[in-house]
């Protein structure tokens, strides 16, 4: 009997004798890891849902009706982009009603639209503050001037966020973007619509407090409108804000918040040279321009 | 003494002179000293063209730096808008063989010939269809260290706007549309305003200059997507969907924006198109080594002293455009590391390359390299090639737009190792080990966004692997031994974080 028991015994005794148990921190993850710097997924919160109500004001719409002239009437829904554009401008930032309503106005799908809007880095599906602040930290801004290094950290420094974060009274939304198009001018910034170039540590914090006075003469507050300027220029060519030709980079204040008219830094570059020219002086086109003169002599034309 | 010492080199001249020369002492002397002296006396046919110092009366961009107004009264000043009514009326075979002599080559960045390529639009019996033809010019300029179509948009945009009408002309479109940038709004508005004056003055429209020829122009703002500025990934775009490329064949010249027969060009190529036509081609051609012919802008940005975007011959070398235009590399030409010669997607150069480096699409090509958008990035000895890199590849993974598979999963890989690398944790073996992933994502893709996120890292291995090898050694000193496989750090167990079985 004894023999059959003892083995029993073993086994079971072996089992009933606890375990010490090795913790062993394990870090769980609640939500999808991000491998972006926004999310893809739609999540309804109190200033972001599909019951919010949102209507384009008039003026706007005369605007759509500009913008669906330009393309083949059967083809309504090329028009989805400026149009999801238009809408972020008026309500601030590209919401689920927003979405929907520029489908019902295009009469596509809305899957269709909300595919567009998550597509291309522009449309904010979050509020952004009154300044978005975008810094280029691609290698040409890396490397030219200062370094973007240097104005990330100046930036950081003086508004007490992080990249991707938004301050407190909702003045500043501080975000780093992929290669905005003016290497030549590095390091640079776009503020809402415009560019700020050759920056220094320096200047970017003048340029802040500046954009923070601004704010606080007109008593703006973040969040309570859409992005600065109406900015429509791309549509109707009408923005006074916008320099062309021998205007751009002249180093004159400008007026911001038009009502009550403050004056902020003009955009272009920030070292006082007029856009992408040598800043020691010009190597080229310094004679006159050629005219008629110089064309063809052969009788073509 | 002389003669001596002659006498040694005719000992070392070697077998090969003594077996031809005479025996006496006199002349195989001679025979030496002219075999030292090889070719002295020989007229080594034309004197070398040198490339490079473009006069201002042959700039075509005479607004470059805000010079002039935009509007069209100061454009017309300096020759916009000069007997277009003309050229239209030679018709599309002229313009195109204007184009095609000029020896233009695309200035997106693939170069391929304009002419060319224009003349696919008018396919055999083209003219019995009545679809719509679009031309789409592509201002979606979004390649780090490229900033030439902004100039041109903002300061030139009546030649843009004269441009679309021409090179419409050429290939008999009915319509363009400008794709242009959406963070670019002020140069779209400045564009918007030029379009409108054209319109005004009935330069455009129906009845274009009075030529009898209905053209129109639309503006469209993309709205942050760098894959957008790829032909058929623009059209997707404009049509209001995601810009994802499609597979070719069908070419756009076939079946292209909103199904109809289209061409995609850059800027910078409808640009120049006008002033060739009333310059003649014979005198684009005129710039450059053969089939790199025309002026182009270059944009040079970093490591130079004064950065700017200035429009020179074709060809001319790299030296002499940094130090000619850019105040020299900061701290002197030897203190020069490395460029990448043409946008972000063309493999880096370093310096022993560069030192006699010509500027056109084929020179680059010998070098293993390309012109691209002619956007030269400089680094000096200070600059981190890996991190500047590692950067690269993080705006690859970025903007990947996510539809095949290698480029998708490949550009995070390569992210991924490249971040390891900079700071040094990892094998040896590893660097093969992204070269074979690079490769694989080569030729494997819709679009070239494959090729594009894998150049750079093809020739950062190429050229800079002693600098990756040593940076590995550092991590592995410091670290006490070499890199563990996955990012695992030495002291993870210690540190109480999750280690792999078996570490």
């Amino acid at each position: 009997m004894a023999s059959k028991i003892l083995p029993i015994a073993v086994r079971h005794g072996r089992r009933s004798i606890p375990h010490r148990s090795f913790l062993q921190p394990r870090s769980f993850s609640s939500t999808p890891s991000s491998f972006s710097g926004t999310l893809y997924v739609h999540r309804h919160t109190a200033e972001n849902n599909p019951s919010i109500p949102f209507k384009f004001t008039a003026q706007n719409q005369s605007i759509i009706s500009e913008i669906l002239k330009r393309y083949p009437p059967q083809y309504k829904k090329a028009a989805v982009m400026p149009l999801l554009d238009l809408g972020q401008r008026q309500h601030g930032f590209t919401s689920i009603s927003v979405m929907n309503e520029v489908a019902r106005i295009l009469e596509m799908p809305a899957m269709r639209v909300y595919e567009v809007a998550t597509f291309y880095t522009m449309y904010n599906r979050q509020p952004v503050g009154k300044f978005h602040l975008q810094i280029c930290t691609t290698s040409p801004c890396m490397l030219g001037g200062c370094g973007s290094d240097a104005i990330v950290k100046a930036i950081e420094d003086y508004l007490g966020i992080h990249a991707g974060e938004t301050t407190e009274d909702g003045l500043f939304t501080f975000v780093e973007v992929e290669c905005l198009g003016a290497c030549v001018n590095a390091p640079m910034v776009q503020i809402n619509d415009d560019y700020y170039e050759d920056l220094t540590p320096e200047s970017i914090v003048t340029l802040l407090k500046a954009l923070q006075d601004s704010a606080r003469i007109a008593g703006a507050s973040g969040m309570d409108e859409g992005l600065a300027g109406k900015g429509v220029g791309a549509i109707t060519g009408q923005d006074e804000n916008v320099k062309a030709g021998d205007e751009v980079g002249k180093q004159a204040t400008r007026m911001y918040g038009v009502p009550k008219g403050v004056k902020v830094p003009a955009p272009g570059p920030m070292s006082g040279r007029r856009s992408c020219e040598n800043s020691a002086g010009l190597t080229n086109l310094t004679s006159e321009p050629w005219g008629k003169e110089k064309l063809r002599t052969d009788g073509e034309l | 003494m002389v003669v001596r010492s002659a006498a040694q080199a005719t000992c070392k001249a070697g077998v090969a002179a003594a077996s031809r020369s005479a025996p006496t002492t006199a002349t195989s002397i001679l025979s030496a000293r002219s075999q030292q002296r090889t070719f002295a006396t020989v007229q080594e046919g034309t004197p070398q063209r040198k490339y490079g110092g473009l006069k201002d009366q042959d700039r075509i961009f005479q607004n470059l730096y805000g010079h002039h107004g935009a509007d069209l009264k100061s454009a017309q000043k300096y020759g916009d808008w000069y007997k277009t009514k003309e050229i239209l009326l030679k018709g599309h075979d002229w313009i195109i063989n204007e184009i095609k002599v000029s020896g233009l080559r695309g200035r997106g960045g693939a170069g391929f010939p304009s002419g060319m390529k224009w003349s696919f639009m008018n396919f055999k019996d083209w003219d019995k269809d009545n679809k719509p033809r679009y031309l789409v010019v592509n201002a979606d300029e979004g390649e780090p260290g490229t900033c030439k179509d902004r100039e041109i948009m903002r300061k030139h945009p009546h030649q843009l706007v004269e441009g679309c009408l021409i090179a419409g002309r050429a290939m008999n479109a009915t319509a363009a549309y400008i794709y242009i940038r959406g963070e670019f709004y002020q140069e779209a508005t400045v564009l918007q305003r030029a379009i409108q004056e054209a319109y005004k003055e009935g330069l455009i429209g129906k009845n274009a200059c009075g030529s009898g020829y209905d053209f129109d122009i639309y503006l469209h703002r993309g709205m942050g997507a760098y894959v957008c500025g790829e032909e058929t990934s623009l059209i997707e775009s404009l049509e209001g969907k995601q810009g994802k490329p499609r597979l070719k064949p069908p070419f756009p010249a076939a079946v292209g924006l909103f199904g109809c027969p289209s061409t995609v060009a850059n800027v910078e190529t409808i640009a120049v198109a006008p002033t060739i036509c009333r310059r003649g081609g014979k005198w684009f051609a005129g710039f450059g080594r053969e089939r790199n012919q025309g002026t182009k802008l270059f944009c040079v940005s970093g490591h130079v002293n004064n950065p700017c975007t200035v429009e020179e011959e074709m060809s001319i070398p790299l030296r002499e455009l940094i130090d000619r235009h850019c105040g020299g590399v900061r701290g002197g030409w030897d203190n020069l590391q490395a460029i990448i010669p043409g946008g972000s997607s063309t493999p880096i150069l370093p310096k022993k390359l560069c030192d006699d480096q010509l500027m056109d699409f084929d020179a680059l090509k010998d070098s293993q390299s390309g012109l691209g958008t002619a956007a030269v990035i400089v680094m000096d000895k200070s600059a981190d090639v890996v991190r500047l890199i590692s950067r690269l590849s993080a705006f690859y993974k970025h903007e990947s737009c996510g539809q095949c598979t290698p480029c998708r999963e490949g550009s995070a890989w390569a992210m991924q190792m490249m971040q390891r690398f900079e700071k040094g944790q990892a094998r040896a073996r590893e660097i093969d080990m992204l070269q074979e992933l690079t490769k694989q994502v080569e030729g494997h893709t819709i679009c070239a966004l494959g090729e594009a996120f894998a150049w750079p890292i093809q020739g950062l291995i190429r050229h800079f692997r002693p600098q990756l090898e040593e940076r590995l050694k550092g991590y592995a000193q410091k670290a006490g031994g070499e890199a563990l496989a996955g990012g695992w750090e030495h002291d993870a167990s210690k540190k109480g974080h999750l280690i792999a079985p078996g570490q």
